[in-house]
């Protein structure tokens, strides 16, 4: 396998397996601080008993988003020196940014936010957990811009092959950003919920009957009703942002490959690139053209306008639907949980059973998710600045096979351990006995979930 | 702004100075973090929880002051980073599974059942280990000149050792500082062997370095920079036979000496600092680029400047506080 290959699936691998984490602490923040405000503005120490258990899932989840982001910092150098020759400019800043204004904040509050409950006063250690979760969400804004400055690139011009800064305020402020943005930050705060979710059903299942899982199940579910038509809705803005700005991307989701009026939309097909044609289409006539341009004749471009110019067909297509069907899973699941909480104290068994099967539905969507958009923008690296292949490194491809190697080796062995440590401290706080003091009567209970 | 005026040079000194400083005090921080870890026991006696405490609200932190510097790199130096970096494509590799070995076993044995957390254990050992060697290994061939025949593998080889002892040095200082009872005395002991290995060292380091350079060697000679830096081993060792008369005469329990030891180390890496950053400047790789060639953009550097006036001190003050915070001997660490 030659270098370029192999440095992609490197990086490939690398990035999928980082943004897992990050996804999961950018909200879990979030919910960290509600959880830790819960606490204060009652007297019952139910809220504090989520915020223990699930301050731990934080740090474990933190620690690996931290050790593999570390991995990435390098790589730009190691496998991609064009990246920083050719856009190093507006890309450096960027970077340097999400270091200062964020990285040390998260790591530096997070020492006080894990181990300083007894060590500050109360108030230090709220304003801690907000940091943390200000912090988390700072890196998401300074990577997020320079993820959709490389989608849609502007405020920059272009001499002898090198970028250079025109005006920060529309490099920041790119065409894709707002969009990119809140979608990813919803996807996070979707990530977590269906995490929160997950784990307290399978807590519940093991038998634990404490009202902190139970009280986390629901506020994670109200949480995702009410996130997940929110998504749909900044999802599809995102869509039409896409279409205007790289419309070989849409064409790619959608399987469209001559310009069509009345595009159908495709609920299955099989992409064939080489016959330039779908097999097997399952369509709605005229659907695409209607979800993407509001009209049910409205025109949109195909792939064959773009031929050397447009990304590999099959992963965006396929990624695309797994994004989308199970963003519909989680309308479904989410607003049915919803309905049960709001009438009755406990899910019926086989739709906690689905909230455990859920449990990582955030991940897989996710990943779709970014997958969609980073396969879409291919061939490039930079839309119309910088090819992905004139970027990549001379080292001999030994050496990238040696470090693709051990990463997929070590990030195997990390996850397993991950999802293992996860069930093992759900049966942990499994075997916790309830808080038994006659002052949690059940009605100072009632009060503290208000 | 001041900023627009900057000329060419004193942004590149700037940036020079401002990745010097995060090298410095990653050295100093991540130091302590990754000695301890080599020094931590495979075998568990009662002592492994309060180690692996005495790092715990720091190490997160520690570790991003080289993603800083690797930043700064990167961003400022851009052709020095993917030069450096390719030519220690595979050491940095190891050295970056070292480090995940080491940052994720921390949480996970915090975590697990009792009997896991042994293996957790030993990856946290093994983790620090391999960073660390890595670490002075990747040094030992920057100070070459990215050289990669016999001579220069033997020289990174000795700075492989060099800088571990040097790890495990601060580390123990570290447990002084932190700890009281039979682990003080302990790290008591491991400083003192700690301190005899950094200072051979030091003195092989410093040697071959004088005999592989040979522009290095005439800055020694020349007045008065050579001065300067003939002073520095000097004083380096004066400080290490200090520090070795400190830790001798520690008493047997709990003492307000017990962070002088910490000090006189992050001094001793200060100077060793100073020596390697008086002899190459200006420049950013030993004999092949400078910091004019390598320079990046200078107006996206004075942009990036302008919030790194404001938010480095801030950095700086909150590591503070929370090392305040955390300041004194060792509590039995607890998430909560």
């Amino acid at each position: 396998m030659d270098v370029f290959l192999l440095s992609r699936l490197q990086f490939a691998l690398n990035i999928s397996f980082h943004i897992l984490f990050p996804t999961i602490t950018m909200a879990l923040g979030w919910f960290l601080f509600y959880f830790k405000l819960r606490s204060n503005l009652s007297a019952h120490p139910v809220w504090m008993r989520i915020y223990r258990f699930w301050v731990k899932v934080f740090a474990l989840s933190f620690a690996l988003g931290v050790v593999s982001g570390v991995t990435m910092s390098f790589q730009f150098g190691t496998n991609w020196p064009g990246f920083m020759e050719r856009v190093g400019n507006i890309a450096g800043p960027l970077l340097g940014y999400e270091v200062l204004t964020a990285f040390f904040l998260e790591a530096t509050f997070l020492g006080i936010m894990l181990f300083g409950m007894h060590r500050v006063p109360n108030w230090l250690h709220t304003l801690s957990t907000l940091i943390v979760a200000l912090g988390t969400t700072a890196s998401a804004f300074w990577i997020l811009a320079l993820n959709s400055w490389m989608q849609t690139p502007q405020g920059h011009e272009v001499i002898d092959g090198v970028a250079y800064a025109v005006s920060w305020k529309a490099i920041i402020f790119n065409p894709s950003f707002p969009y990119r943005f809140f979608h990813m930050m919803l996807a996070s705060g979707l990530t977590a919920s269906f995490l929160i979710a997950g784990l307290s059903a399978y807590r519940i299942l093991l038998g634990d009957n404490k009202r902190a899982p139970t009280l986390a199940f629901k506020t994670a579910t109200y949480t995702a009703a009410l996130l997940i038509p929110l998504q749909i809705f900044v999802g599809d803005l995102h869509g039409l942002n896409t279409l205007e700005h790289q419309p070989q991307k849409v064409a790619a989701m959608e399987g469209i490959w001559e310009t069509t009026e009345g595009a159908p939309l495709l609920l299955f097909a099989i992409p064939d690139e080489e016959e330039r044609t779908n097999k097997f289409e399952i369509a709605i006539p005229n659907g695409a053209s209607f979800i993407l341009t509001h009209d049910i004749n409205g025109k949109l471009q195909g792939l064959n306008d773009f031929e050397g110019e447009h990304p590999p067909v099959a992963p965006v297509f396929f990624s695309f639907r797994i994004m989308v069907g199970m963003g519909m899973l989680m309308l479904l699941v989410s607003w049915l949980g919803s309905t049960y909480w709001l009438r009755k104290k406990q899910l019926p068994t086989w739709l906690s059973k689905f909230f455990v099967g859920m449990t990582f539905s955030g991940w897989v969507a996710t990943l779709a998710g970014w997958y969609v958009t980073e396969i879409g923008r291919q061939p490039y690296l930079v839309s119309g600045v910088l090819k992905t292949s004139e970027a990549v490194t001379q080292i001999p491809a030994d050496n990238v096979l040696i470090s693709f190697v051990l990463y997929s080796a070590i990030y195997v062995f990390l996850l397993l351990a991950y999802l293992r440590t996860l069930m093992v401290m759900c049966r942990k706080a499994s075997d916790v006995e309830e808080y038994s003091r006659p002052e949690f009567t059940q009605f100072k209970l009632q009060q503290a979930e208000g | 702004m001041f900023i627009d005026n900057l000329t060419t040079e004193s942004l590149g000194n700037i940036y020079i100075g401002l990745l010097g400083l995060a090298i410095l005090i990653y050295a100093i921080l991540d130091g302590y973090d990754l000695g301890i870890g080599v020094l931590l026991p495979v075998k568990d006696e009662g002592h492994n929880d309060k180690m692996i405490a005495s790092i715990g609200p720091y190490w997160d932190a520690n570790e991003t002051w080289l993603v800083l510097a690797v930043g700064i790199l990167l961003i400022a130096f851009p052709s020095a980073h993917s030069a450096l970096l390719q030519s220690l494509y595979l050491p940095a590799t190891v050295m970056l599974l070292g480090l995940i070995l080491r940052g994720v076993s921390f949480d996970f044995r915090a975590k697990v059942i009792e009997h896991q957390k042994q293996q957790w254990d030993f990856t946290f050992k093994l983790g620090s280990l391999i960073t660390a060697l890595a670490q002075g290994y990747m040094l030992g061939i920057y100070v070459t000149g990215l050289r990669s025949d016999m001579w220069a593998q033997g020289f990174a080889a000795l700075s492989a050792v060099g800088v571990t002892a040097a790890y495990v040095f601060i580390g123990a200082c570290w447990l002084i500082a932190k700890t009281t009872g039979d682990l003080r005395a302990k790290a008591i002991v491991w400083a003192k062997y700690g301190v005899l290995a950094l200072a051979l060292g030091i003195a092989a380091v410093s040697i071959t370095n004088l005999m592989l350079h040979e522009d290095v060697r005439q800055l020694w000679l020349s007045a008065p920079t050579g001065l300067v830096l003939i002073a520095i081993p000097i004083l380096s060792f004066t400080l290490l036979g200090i520090g070795y008369l400190v830790l001798q005469r520690l008493p047997s329990i709990e003492s307000a000496g017990d962070k002088l030891p910490f000090f006189i180390a992050a001094l001793v890496f200060t100077l060793c600092f100073c020596a390697f950053a008086l002899s190459y400047y200006p420049y950013v790789i030993p004999g092949h680029m400078t910091i004019n060639e390598t320079l990046s953009n200078g107006e996206s550097l004075k942009f990036l400047l302008i919030g790194a006036i404001f938010v480095v001190p801030c950095i700086l003050l909150y590591t503070v506080m929370v090392y305040r915070i955390f300041s004194g001997k060792l509590e039995t660490l607890r998430y909560h």
